[in-house]
């Protein structure tokens, strides 16, 4: 794994690059990016796996204007250009999966194929009730159960934690804060331009995710043209953690076969 | 010095605490009868009224969504006491502009105020607490930029007296500023601005705003009251701070003996013991910063937690840690003292003089105790042209 600071505009971008092979543009959810986890490794085994903290995440810089999930779509783009990645695979996993969505509306003919892993980013109920729960709302307890099917591995040791990575958390939470606080995790405009993703598109959740349900994420697909959701036994709203084999194993049956490689 | 009567216009008839979560954010409305709370605005206005005849000045506060301050839009209170008191000053301490989407609205109401008050309005701003970030929808990053762009508006939309302007800041746009009325007093009402950090204070000292605190006490004030003299002094403003520049806000209660005055003060630490909040509304994602949060954690680590906001807090840690001053007058105006002296001295005495449980009868005895038998001592003793820190500097 690679780790570099890279230079966008104003900003410093904390950038990771792994494996080889067909590049795939990996956008993490609010908890920061961590390269240790399992997922990464596989994903590597088939592509070249490119994965920014998003700024104010990990050791990316947080410029005064930035204050939205648009605003990063927009950097993310300008990465692209600066990596000379005409195409790509795009795979975001909750505020990741928003970030992708907005990226592939805006110019879709980048991305070849696009996974959503529990994503949020659109409003598809009443007016009366959140469609995702308030999570900064709830005790810690009950979100672990949200955001977990096995509570258990959400917990985080405090004595086992550097001072710096203390730092990296308070910060992920405040930069998720500024980015998700109102519209409360999304973007009222953003299923006005689903219509626009041509690419084929893959909805993914975990059984147990208690942030996005079942019914929010079928009527989120349904503004996609053709796209399949796929759910991944005994996992929360971070599959792709909790269940990195399963995963893997869905993603790669909707990748299909490596490029250039054949069937 | 002066001094000002301050009441949260607290609810206190609640169900025991175990019944409930949070007595702020989700305790549901449906506690709430409005035929008491009719009641107890009547009570609240007339004790105001009091201290106004026995010659203190007025403070309210504003907090929403929560029963220990029902006073979710303090310049309509405001506004009314300006029609039923004729001499007082009216201090609004305060505005919670981070919070409020509209800054040139706040202008008009302020201003509108102050000419209803025939100029005695103080016009103070606060940054909000944590629990106010929920029931406002207030994103709690940045908050303090937003507070400062929203008060340089509504500055500039007091003092622009020659037609339309317009402003077009960072989170704050306006294209047409042109308020009517404009404030009574010129330039324009005193500014007052309250943090607990020394970081805020010093910001307030450039400004040369009066800088209120409250119950941050004998460990807390010092260095608070250092930064704002620092940032005063680095602004230019000169190397003297007056004392009037200096608020700080502690909760009183003066009896005409030990007993009443220990059975009045029991009470007023219903301010603390009420408190029960949940720890994610205490301290939501993005309101403090990185470093206090990282503090925090260390804190957790080493098996601290958050504990309860002065949970275990007594009427005699209280006077310890200056944040109660209580006794007969000889004893208040002796603690007062004390704590005058440590700090390096301030001029403004915020009295929370009436909390939960203490009923009319007893808060008007502690208004009455503190104006006839305190604070004519205080003011003696402690005049309003005094320089803030000559303490603090003789003892270096």
């Amino acid at each position: 794994m690679k780790r570099q600071m890279l230079k966008l505009g104003e900003i410093e971008l904390e950038l990771h690059e792994s494996g080889a092979g067909a590049p795939l543009l990996f956008l993490h959810s609010g908890s920061g990016f961590v390269a240790d986890h399992a997922f990464v490794a596989l994903l590597a085994e088939r592509h070249r796996v490119v994965a920014p903290a998003h700024p104010g995440f990990g050791y990316s810089t947080l410029p005064d204007w930035l204050d939205s999930i648009d605003d990063i779509a927009h950097v993310y783009l300008e990465l692209l250009d600066r990596l000379d990645l005409q195409r790509v695979t795009l795979v975001g996993a909750s505020i990741g999966g928003w970030i992708a969505a907005e990226m592939a509306t805006k110019s879709p003919e980048r991305f070849d194929k696009l996974a959503l892993i529990g994503p949020v980013g659109v409003k598809t109920g009443g007016a009366k009730q959140l469609d995702i729960p308030d999570i900064f709302a709830h005790p810690v307890e009950a979100l672990d159960r949200m955001r977990f099917h096995d509570p258990a591995k959400a917990k985080i040791d405090l004595t086992k934690l550097s001072e710096e990575e203390m730092r990296i958390i308070a910060r992920n939470n405040e930069t998720l804060a500024l980015l998700v606080w109102e519209p409360y995790m999304h973007n009222p405009k953003l299923k006005h331009r689903l219509h626009r993703l041509t690419m084929p598109v893959l909805f993914m959740r975990g059984a147990s995710d208690g942030l996005v349900s079942a019914e929010y994420l079928e009527r989120y697909a349904k503004l996609v043209p053709g796209a399949r959701i796929a759910t991944i036994a005994e996992a929360g709203h971070l599959p792709h953690i909790e269940q990195p084999k399963a995963f893997a194993a869905a993603m790669a049956a909707f990748l299909g076969p490596i490029p250039g490689q054949g069937a | 010095m002066r001094a000002w009567h301050f009441s949260e216009n607290a609810y206190p008839f609640l169900p025991p605490q175990d019944q409930f979560e949070s007595i702020r954010v989700t305790l549901p409305n449906r506690v709430y009868d409005p035929k008491k709370g009719a009641e107890l605005y009547d009570r609240f206005l007339r004790e105001w009224q009091i201290a106004e005849e026995e010659g203190v000045n007025i403070m309210l506060n504003e907090h929403h969504q929560t029963a220990t301050c029902v006073d979710p839009a303090a310049p309509l209170v405001l506004a009314a006491l300006a029609r039923l008191t004729h001499k007082a000053r009216l201090l609004i301490l305060g505005n919670p502009i981070a919070n409020r989407r509209q800054p040139v609205r706040v202008a008009e109401e302020m201003a509108l105020i102050d000419v209803l008050s025939k100029g005695r309005l103080e016009a103070g701003f606060v940054r909000g607490v944590p629990t106010e970030i929920l029931p406002a929808n207030s994103n709690p990053v940045r908050m303090n930029e937003r507070h400062w762009e929203a008060l340089d508006l509504i500055v500039q939309a007091w003092t622009s007296n020659d037609g339309p302007t317009s402003f077009e800041g960072r989170f704050f746009h306006h294209r047409n500023i042109n308020i009517w009325p404009r404030p009574y007093q010129s330039p324009h009402p005193p500014i007052w601005v309250s943090t607990t950090s020394a970081g805020g204070a010093s910001q307030v000292g450039a400004h040369g705003y009066i800088q209120a605190t409250f119950l941050t006490g004998f460990k807390g004030t010092p260095a608070i009251y250092d930064s704002y003299r620092k940032g005063w002094r680095d602004a230019g403003k000169g190397k003297d701070v007056p004392v009037d520049r200096l608020a700080y806000a502690a909760m009183v209660y003066v009896g005409d003996s030990d007993a009443k005055a220990r059975a009045g003060a029991e009470k007023l630490l219903w301010y603390i013991t009420a408190n029960k909040v949940s720890p994610w509304f205490r301290n939501p994602a993005g309101y403090s910063p990185v470093a206090a949060n990282v503090k925090m954690m260390l804190g957790d680590a080493a098996g601290g937690g958050f504990g309860n906001f002065g949970g275990n807090m007594t009427v005699d840690s209280a006077v310890a840690n200056g944040t109660m001053f209580y006794g007969t007058p000889d004893k208040v105006f002796e603690q007062i003292k004390t704590f005058y002296h440590h700090v390096g001295g301030f001029g403004n005495l915020l009295l929370m003089g009436q909390a939960g449980h203490l009923d009319h009868e007893d808060t008007v005895h502690g208004i009455r105790m503190f104006a006839r038998e305190v604070y004519p001592r205080l003011q003696q003793e402690f005049p309003d042209s005094a320089i803030s820190g000559r303490d603090v500097a003789a003892a270096e």
